[in-house]
């Protein structure tokens, strides 16, 4: 029995037909094809599929489309403004905070969320809040590096 | 050679990048092809079972269901082959089952597959999948190696005996080891299981292949790390099919680790059926099944022993393993515990004489085959837990014992290098030097200090050291085909200049989060004196990449990278040509630099570009100069690379729960020259991580009925953010002296170096606190070190 | 991995939700328990019933000298809430250790004692703060207290017509102090162990445990040991000896029976020595 769901993602509004069983992340790759947000495992572990739902981080593997009905969205595709990167973004690139890519969307999903609520966060504090997202290829050396060095950033930017 | 424009050696952000962090990358399962359908598979739960019947009744006649296929629809396809061949020590050749798409009369493994649906969504191939019933009758099975190999194990394969796919021995012949390792002073042994790891890049395998019946073409996408070798495989050995009607892409691909260098029988099969159904077809590995299916890593039982002299000098070296194939012969699953695991057990040593003697063996288990380091690891983590060992036993000191025993610095120019007791020769090396850095970035005496007060604190601390050498640049073609490869292991590099000045680069290498578009156009930039931005490099596609061998074994940069320096020599030898022409004058008065063509000792000049473009407008040419810019090289290394370097870790374990906690790691890892060294930090790091990972945390559990126990995430301990300290990376270079980049690898290193030490580490604490244990099982879980205590 | 087909309805109300359940409906709340069991297809239900749209299920209160925590509130909103870290801080402790930082965003309280996984911080701590659990089905409401809710592994003492609404925790007097003290499965991070301990201002003392046997519950014996004496060394000392005699213990290949009873008994000795 499909069901409509309203959803507004990444700013634009979408009203598709899904069915109950349709995880959240299969309506973003699959209808929508923001194949950005991606699948590593059926456990909710790997944090792969985090996104922002009504501005906090969720696993989409493990909500349903239906679920999110009425909810706002943002993906990595929704990440820059106007074109310029976030300071997250920028900053997996400039500590090279990736290897393969592939957790990447995920784990700056995840920091987006830390650094909205802990704007200068410790090392500990960052390895921490990164506890759901799994990566195989950084050892998290540079990834830990990329969200001290955007928080630096994000701070300098409000005190301009 | 010119001079260069500086790019190379300097920590170049990555072009990649921007892709990736916005969510643009482009991987396997992020195609759909028009008229896609899906596949799921029908898998054993058991893991030896014979398979009486399957029926399929009420999954054909379920909603959006295509087609299904069972083993009987692919009885007469061959199945997936092995790519070495190593023979028994009589000299018969190895035992290879075959390795069908899909099972029909015996699940030998749980996740074997027994038939595949397709359907026009994945959720209806769920459904219909879990609609199949397939009777089974359950067999007894064997998971274990060393019981595997005992008479009156329940076989794999009925035509196997013993379960032994071959015996298999290097180094000096076994009389004179055992006879060495009599009269030796002191003998150290060691016993203990080198647990198998489950490889967890975190993409999950996917394929989607589809068949062109207007001119009987296929093209499969893999998420491989071998798009060309798949390819081959499938076409030559598989399927059948012409090689130049298949296109094999690897587009953007979630991490490999060895894992994906492999042929899977799902490639073959989705291919094999796309035709037979007329549309594309795709398949995602759900975690589970990637747990259950992507070929497993290490898994030996081993006991080996070294003897020293009265001084401490190794006298000997004897091991005896038992390696675990899994249920079937992975693509190359022979060769990394003999050629990659056998060469390797001299490590930095002179020992005179060692015996390796390895028994590869079937169990009703997932394949076992190259996971980072492929072999190296096992053979660096048998030998730098004997030395960590015996420096406990002889009560020295074990950075001490090493420096008594290690080869001498050598630079490999103009001299051979350091020949070994099993086969290898090592190109260039300073080993005493990176241990003597790591002694000073650890601040050695002042820690072992420390060590004696920690316990007071209820906790003790502990050092552990590795040295390690690793053979990579995989491999000199002459020299693995003599050991038994099916395959050559040089690489391609094309160099094409277009009319504009801008550079197409086309390399066999396949990065998978190596970074190679970064640092292979950090080279040709660099020696073509242009900007980076003019160069774009290709690769992962069979239809633009003339031929390639992949990546796996450190071999991109050493082996891929040398192939485009050669295509770059060309272009620059031709381009001088063209230049002479234009400034009409002899080639030999022109010379190349920063992107110009000049006339020596003078300022008469021709750039880059311009000649570019005069290649493709060739309006003067004379008769015996062809136009374009455009050149293909195959470059077969003359010999392996040989990294080298120092892990020490030092944890602190809670005496009373037994947990592990690594307060500090230091790597100083010799990898030849470097172009990125911000890359390779990242690969060290990569690499530390994984190799820490499987000394505390990973492991996979069989039960006794071989189901694996810890087949998720909630069960099987992948590291995470918070286990880890900042390493400490320090480096030393030794160039490679027989490549033109003098380079040598930093894909596995870390991963090689890093498991014996964190161990060593965590046994010297035990030590310090008076507990003299000689082994605790990997990973060492608070529970096994608790135990360790008591 | 995707589920098999059900229905969704989703409920404005707690009556609706009542309704839509005697159907056969399941509850889904957060879901971080449900959804995962029901991708694996570990669990099949036909209809899903949303709860998370029921206002009166969200929030936070303090209420007739208890902290009333709303069965939908999720753990990161209780980690946070002043309330919470002013009365009962070893909530807010057990909450941050919950999971991850998504799953918190995302899984509720009721969701995680309705499930009532071994492994499960929640259990230990209701049980050690004097909870009840209020429920509410065809009957009306009732509260269970906290004692008396865990029945077993994966089992409570909801009934089939009955879903979580609150849970109810006495606010305790003036100078009571808490501690959760946890060792990590780690893997999945569950407990293996999980230690509760609250510490009355009149000397009493609760301890509960979680990850320990199938089912969260109060060491009375260890309670017992310290009663009526001042909390110092040789007190904890007895407490721990007297703790876990007749405890059905677990093992599993990250922790054996035996080592999960040595466990226990350092984290009970931590966890009151955190409370002295």
């Amino acid at each position: 029995m499909a069901t409509q769901i309203r959803v507004k993602v990444n700013g634009i509004d979408y009203n598709n037909q899904v069915e109950p069983r349709l995880l959240l992340v299969h309506y973003l790759r699959d209808v929508l094809r923001l194949t950005g947000t991606h699948v590593g495992c059926d456990t909710s572990s790997c944090g792969a599929c985090t996104i922002h739902i009504n501005g906090k981080a969720t696993k989409s593997c493990t909500i349903l489309a239906v679920q999110a009905n009425g909810c706002e969205i943002k993906t990595i595709e929704g990440m820059a403004d106007n074109g310029k990167l976030h300071p997250l973004q920028e900053a997996f690139k400039e500590c090279h905070g990736l290897q393969c890519g592939f957790c990447t969307p995920g784990m700056i999903m995840t920091a987006a969320d830390l650094l909205e609520h802990n704007p200068e966060p410790n090392e500990e504090e960052i390895r921490y809040a990164l506890e759901g997202n799994f990566c195989r290829c950084t050892g998290y050396q540079n990834i830990v590096k990329s969200v001290q060095f955007a928080a630096n950033k994000m701070k300098e930017g409000v005190n301009v | 050679m010119s001079t260069t424009n500086g790019l190379i050696g300097r920590s170049v952000k990555r072009v990649e990048d921007k892709r990736f962090i916005s969510g643009k990358g482009r991987y396997t399962d992020d195609i759909i092809l028009p008229n896609q359908t899906y596949a799921s598979f029908v898998r054993s739960p058991y893991a030896h079972a014979k398979i009486l019947s399957v029926d399929l009744a009420e999954a054909k006649g379920m909603p959006g269901v295509v087609a299904i296929f069972t083993g009987a629809d692919v009885a007469d396809v061959n199945g997936v082959p092995c790519g070495w061949q190593v023979n028994f020590k009589n000299g018969d050749l190895m035992k290879e089952p075959k390795h069908p798409l899909l099972v029909a009369d015996k699940a030998r493994h749980v996740g074997d597959a027994v038939a595949i649906v397709i359907a026009e969504s994945k959720a209806q191939a769920d459904d219909a999948a879990r609609a199949i019933d397939v009777e089974y009758e359950e067999l007894p099975c064997v998971i274990d190696a060393f019981k595997g190999a005992q008479p009156g194990a329940s076989l794999v394969h009925d035509d196997v005996p013993n379960n032994m796919c071959f015996d298999w021995a290097l180094g000096n012949p076994i009389a004179e080891v055992d006879e060495a390792i009599a009269s030796s002073a002191h003998v150290t042994t060691l016993e203990f299981v080198n647990q198998r790891v489950i490889p967890n890049a975190i993409e999950p395998r996917a394929c989607n292949s589809s068949f062109d019946a207007g001119n009987d073409s296929y093209v499969l996408y893999t998420s491989s790390q071998n798009p060309h070798l798949i390819r081959l495989l499938m076409c030559a050995f598989v399927l059948g099919l012409p090689e130049h009607k298949v296109r094999v892409v690897s587009p953007d691909v979630g991490g490999g680790f060895g894992s994906k260098i492999f042929h899977y029988t799902e490639e073959a099969l989705l291919t094999w059926a796309t035709k037979k159904i007329g549309r594309p077809v795709k398949w995602t590995a759900t975690r589970s099944e990637s747990f259950l299916t992507d070929a497993h890593g290490r898994d030996h039982v081993t006991k080996a022993e070294m003897g020293f002299d009265k001084d401490g000098k190794m006298t000997a070296l004897r091991i005896k393993t038992f390696a675990n194939l899994g249920a079937y012969l992975s693509t190359f699953g022979s060769c990394v515990p003999t050629y990659l695991h056998g060469t390797l057990v001299q490590g930095l040593y002179t020992t005179p004489k060692i015996n390796v003697d390895v028994t590869g063996v079937f169990t009703h288990t997932t394949p076992v085959d190259a996971y980072r380091g492929a072999g190296r690891p096992e053979a660096t983590y048998l030998l730098e837990r004997l030395v960590d060992l015996a420096a406990h036993e002889m009560n020295v000191d074990p950075a001490e014992l090493r420096f008594k025993n290690f080869i001498p610095p050598f630079d490999g120019i103009g001299q051979p290098g350091y020949q070994t007791q099993v086969a290898l020769q090592y190109d260039s090396g300073n080993y005493e030097g990176v241990l003597k850095k790591g002694l000073e970035m650890l601040g050695y005496d002042a820690l072992r200090k420390e060590q004696k007060d920690a316990s007071k604190n209820g906790k003790l601390l502990g050092i552990g050291f590795s040295t390690y050498i690793e053979a990579c640049g995989i491999a000199p073609s002459a020299v693995v085909g003599s050991l038994g490869a099916r395959a050559g292991l040089y690489e391609v590099g094309q160099v094409r200049v277009q009319p504009t000045g801008k550079v197409s680069v086309y390399t066999g290498s396949h990065s998978h989060g190596q970074g190679h578009e970064t640092t292979f156009a950090q080279i040709v930039a660099d020696k073509l004196g242009i900007p980076m931005e003019d160069v774009e490099i290709v690769h992962g596609d069979s239809e633009s990449v003339a031929f390639g061998m992949g990546t796996y074994g450190s071999r991109s940069l050493a082996v891929g990278g040398s192939a485009i320096m050669k295509s770059v020599y060309k272009i620059i030898e031709k381009g001088k040509l063209i230049a002479a022409h234009k400034l009409e004058v002899s080639a030999d008065d022109i010379e190349f630099e920063s992107g110009k063509f000049t006339v020596k000792g003078t300022d008469k000049s021709v750039g880059f570009v311009d000649v570019a473009l005069t290649a493709y407008v060739p309006h003067v040419f004379p008769p015996d100069l062809e136009p374009g810019l455009d050149f293909s090289s195959f470059y077969d290394p003359t010999n392996f690379t040989y990294p080298f370097g120092c892990h020490i870790a030092v944890v602190e374990v809670d005496k009373e729960t037994g947990k592990v906690v690594l307060k500090r790691f230091v790597a100083v890892d010799d990898v030849g020259n470097i172009i990125n060294p911000m890359i390779v930090d990242g690969q060290i790091h990569g690499g530390v991580a994984q190799g820490i990972g499987q000394a505390l945390f990973e492991g996979a559990e069989y039960d006794e009925n071989g189901q694996l126990t810890n087949g998720s995430y909630m069960d099987y301990c992948m590291p995470r953010a918070d286990d880890f300290p900042m390493f400490e990376l320090g480096g030393q270079v030794t160039p490679c002296p027989h490549n033109p980049l003098g380079v040598k690898g930093a894909g596995e290193a870390g991963t090689i170096g890093s498991t014996p030490a964190v161990v060593n580490a965590v046994l010297d604490a035990l030590w310090s606190g008076g507990h003299e244990v000689k082994d605790i099982r990997m990973p060492l879980t608070a529970e096994r070190v608790w135990r360790a205590m008591q | 991995m995707i589920p098999a087909e059900f229905d969704y309805e989703k409920v404005a109300t707690i009556d609706e939700a009542i309704n839509a359940i005697a159907d056969g409906g399941k509850i889904l709340a957060g879901g971080h328990s449900l959804i995962p069991a029901i991708k694996l297809r570990l669990n099949q239900p036909s209809k899903l019933v949303d709860i998370t749209g029921i206002p009166t299920l969200k929030g936070i209160k303090e209420e007739d000298g208890e902290i009333v925590i709303g069965a939908g509130s999720t753990h990161g909103e209780i980690a946070t809430d002043t309330l919470i870290k002013k009365h009962l801080p070893f909530f807010a402790e057990g909450a941050a250790m919950i999971g991850d930082l998504q799953v918190r965003n995302y899984g509720t309280i009721g969701g995680s004692l309705a499930h009532a996984d071994p492994g499960a911080d929640w259990p230990a701590l209701v049980l050690a703060a004097d909870a009840a659990i209020e429920v509410q089905g065809n009957g009306g409401k009732r509260r269970i207290k906290a004692t008396d809710f865990f029945t077993g592994l994966f089992s409570t003492d909801v009934k089939e017509d009955e879903i979580i609404i609150a849970v109810r925790i006495p606010i305790p007097a003036a100078g009571a102090t808490t501690t959760y003290q946890k060792f990590v499965q780690p893997a999945s991070r569950f407990a293996i162990v999980g230690c509760a301990v609250m510490r009355f201002a009149d000397g009493k003392i609760n301890i509960a445990f979680t990850g320990v046997s199938d089912n969260a519950f109060r060491e009375s014996n260890a309670e017992n040991a310290l009663s009526g004496k001042p909390l110092n060394d040789p007190a904890i000392d007895e407490a721990v000896n007297a703790s876990l005699q007749n405890a059905d213990i677990m093992g599993d290949h990250y922790a054996s029976g035996e080592y999960r009873k040595h466990l226990a008994k350092v984290y009970l000795k931590k966890a009151l020595k955190a409370v002295m």
